[in-house]
């Protein structure tokens, strides 16, 4: 009995308690930046595509929304012919961004993507491709990687040894 | 002749505003639901969410008006007419003002007791016409939930009428000049309104509705404005309940002289609404036997009890 008209009285004191409703379109919620939202392509600082068609993200994608080709341009670099992510698909995992070995593929917090048009929701590379660096500044996949694609010479990398000369007997 | 013609207007003003205030009790509900669960509720159709019950109307009028093939066509059609119809008529013996009411009757509240015992032919009907489990468990539940309740709800106002002597409604508000009836009958009081929660079917007494267990109970299988007039009905019993408890126990049109009577019966009438909605806000929804036991176990003698202590002092100091 008693505890009957205590949850009444306690119900009607939540009349003078703050509402948790953010009306939204009005107010919008702060979102964190590792928030998982649209999907975006990065450059490197050398306004460069980051992208090096490795399909590692395609595979790790769970919904498979991603599908790209590679290519390669005259110096050996290489980058995606056409990268295509189908959002009406995507469920926003992250997978590919974990997956990504190059940093290119970011998941950014913005969520806006409703279109009257499904295939709208379709997005090509033009699409994706942003020209900042994202949430990992001055990172540029070729300065580390063991293969001369035009922008270091072989063993100029930041953290890279001299090639070793496999005819010389001295270590 | 013109007396007759201004009355009909008024029976059908008096019709008209009641479908209007049950309607718009749909908007007050969900907004005042809101308020004390720490959310908005309807507040974007119109200004503050008011043309919502527009909204609803319109969603309601074109929904499919689906009769199930393996229904019982006539009593599926006539169980939701019998509730409005119920219901509207108990509202033709509520005095609301010295001037506005439909019908003086001499037995007033007796007629509002039949025709409440009237209504739980709707639910029983709809439940078995329907040819669903649920439908029919909600039924039985309705049954045994409305005519016990039913019992007592008539003895807990029998001190009213001893205290008034008489079953005109307005001859119990006159009764009321100077102290109200919830004093002297306070138990009486607090019996009348559970078991018009109960009567109405409304949260924690909506056994036969519960949406968690049965589906939508005696109501599963309706669409269309068949639902839409259980759904204004249940609204209705809000307001019919409301109305009872404030020309019973409440003085009625009763008050201070500085606002007209019809506003004394409005602000008192939905003051016992917006508990109806505090309580379906606060607290859960009991086991259907341990409705019976606190039914039949509690109330039914505490309303006997107060209807021979009303009856032995009203003889005692001659009232």
């Amino acid at each position: 009995m008693f505890s009957i008209l205590r949850s009444i009285w306690l119900t009607f004191i939540h009349m003078f308690h703050k509402r948790v409703t953010v009306e939204y379109p009005e107010k919008k919620n702060y979102l964190p930046p590792r928030h998982r939202g649209r999907i975006v392509l990065t450059r490197d600082p050398d306004n460069q595509e980051r992208c090096v068609g490795c399909y590692l993200c395609a595979v790790a994608c769970p919904v498979d929304c991603i599908s790209l080709q590679a290519t390669e341009d005259e110096n050996g670099r290489r980058s995606a012919e056409f990268f295509r992510i189908n959002f009406s698909r995507c469920i926003l995992c992250g997978y590919c961004e974990e997956a990504c070995p190059t940093d290119a593929i970011q998941l950014i917090p913005d969520f806006e993507m409703a279109e009257y048009n499904r295939q709208n929701l379709v997005y090509e590379k033009e699409d994706l491709l942003i020209d900042g660096q994202g949430k990992y500044p001055g990172y540029n996949f070729f300065k580390h990687a063991g293969v001369d694609a035009g922008v270091k010479a072989k063993g100029e990398g930041i953290d890279e040894e001299k090639p070793v000369d496999i005819k010389k007997l001295m270590p | 002749m013109i007396d007759i013609l201004l009355h009909i207007a008024l029976v059908i003003g008096i019709m008209l505003a009641l479908v209007m205030i049950a309607a718009g009790l749909i908007w007050l509900e969900r907004r005042t639901l809101a308020l004390w669960q720490d959310r908005y509720g309807p507040n974007r159709t119109g200004l503050f969410g008011t043309l919502q019950v527009v909204a609803d109307m319109i969603k309601i009028f074109f929904k499919e008006d689906w009769i199930p093939p393996f229904a019982d066509k006539k009593i599926f059609v006539v169980a939701p007419a019998i509730l409005m119809i119920s219901i509207l008529l108990s509202f033709a013996v509520v005095p609301f003002t010295p001037l506005i009411g439909v019908v003086n009757l001499n037995i007033g509240l007796l007629f509002f007791l039949g025709m409440s015992s009237f209504g739980a032919y709707s639910i029983v009907l709809a439940g078995w016409s329907s040819n669903n489990k649920y439908s029919l468990i909600g039924a039985v539940r309705a049954a045994s939930q409305m005519i016990s309740y039913e019992v007592f709800m008539g003895l807990s106002l029998m001190g009213v009428v001893m205290l008034s002597g008489s079953f005109n409604m307005r001859d119990i508000v006159l009764a009321q000049q100077g102290r109200w009836f919830f004093i002297p009958q306070f138990l009486g009081f607090i019996i009348f309104f559970i078991a018009g929660i109960a009567e109405t079917r409304r949260l924690p007494f909506d056994i036969p509705e519960a949406e968690s267990e049965l589906v939508a109970g005696y109501h599963s299988e309706y669409s269309g404005m068949k639902f839409g007039m259980f759904f204004v009905g249940e609204y209705l019993g809000i307001t019919l309940i409301s109305a009872m408890t404030t020309t019973l126990f409440f003085g009625g049109w009763l008050g201070p002289a500085f606002l007209p009577p019809i506003f004394w019966f409005l602000i008192k009438m939905f003051a016992f609404i917006l508990f109806f909605i505090l309580l379906r806000a606060s607290l859960p929804r009991p086991r259907s036997d341990q409705l019976m036991a606190l039914g039949w176990k509690v109330l039914f003698p505490l309303s006997m009890l107060n209807v021979l202590v009303t009856g032995a002092l009203v003889l005692y100091f001659k009232l």
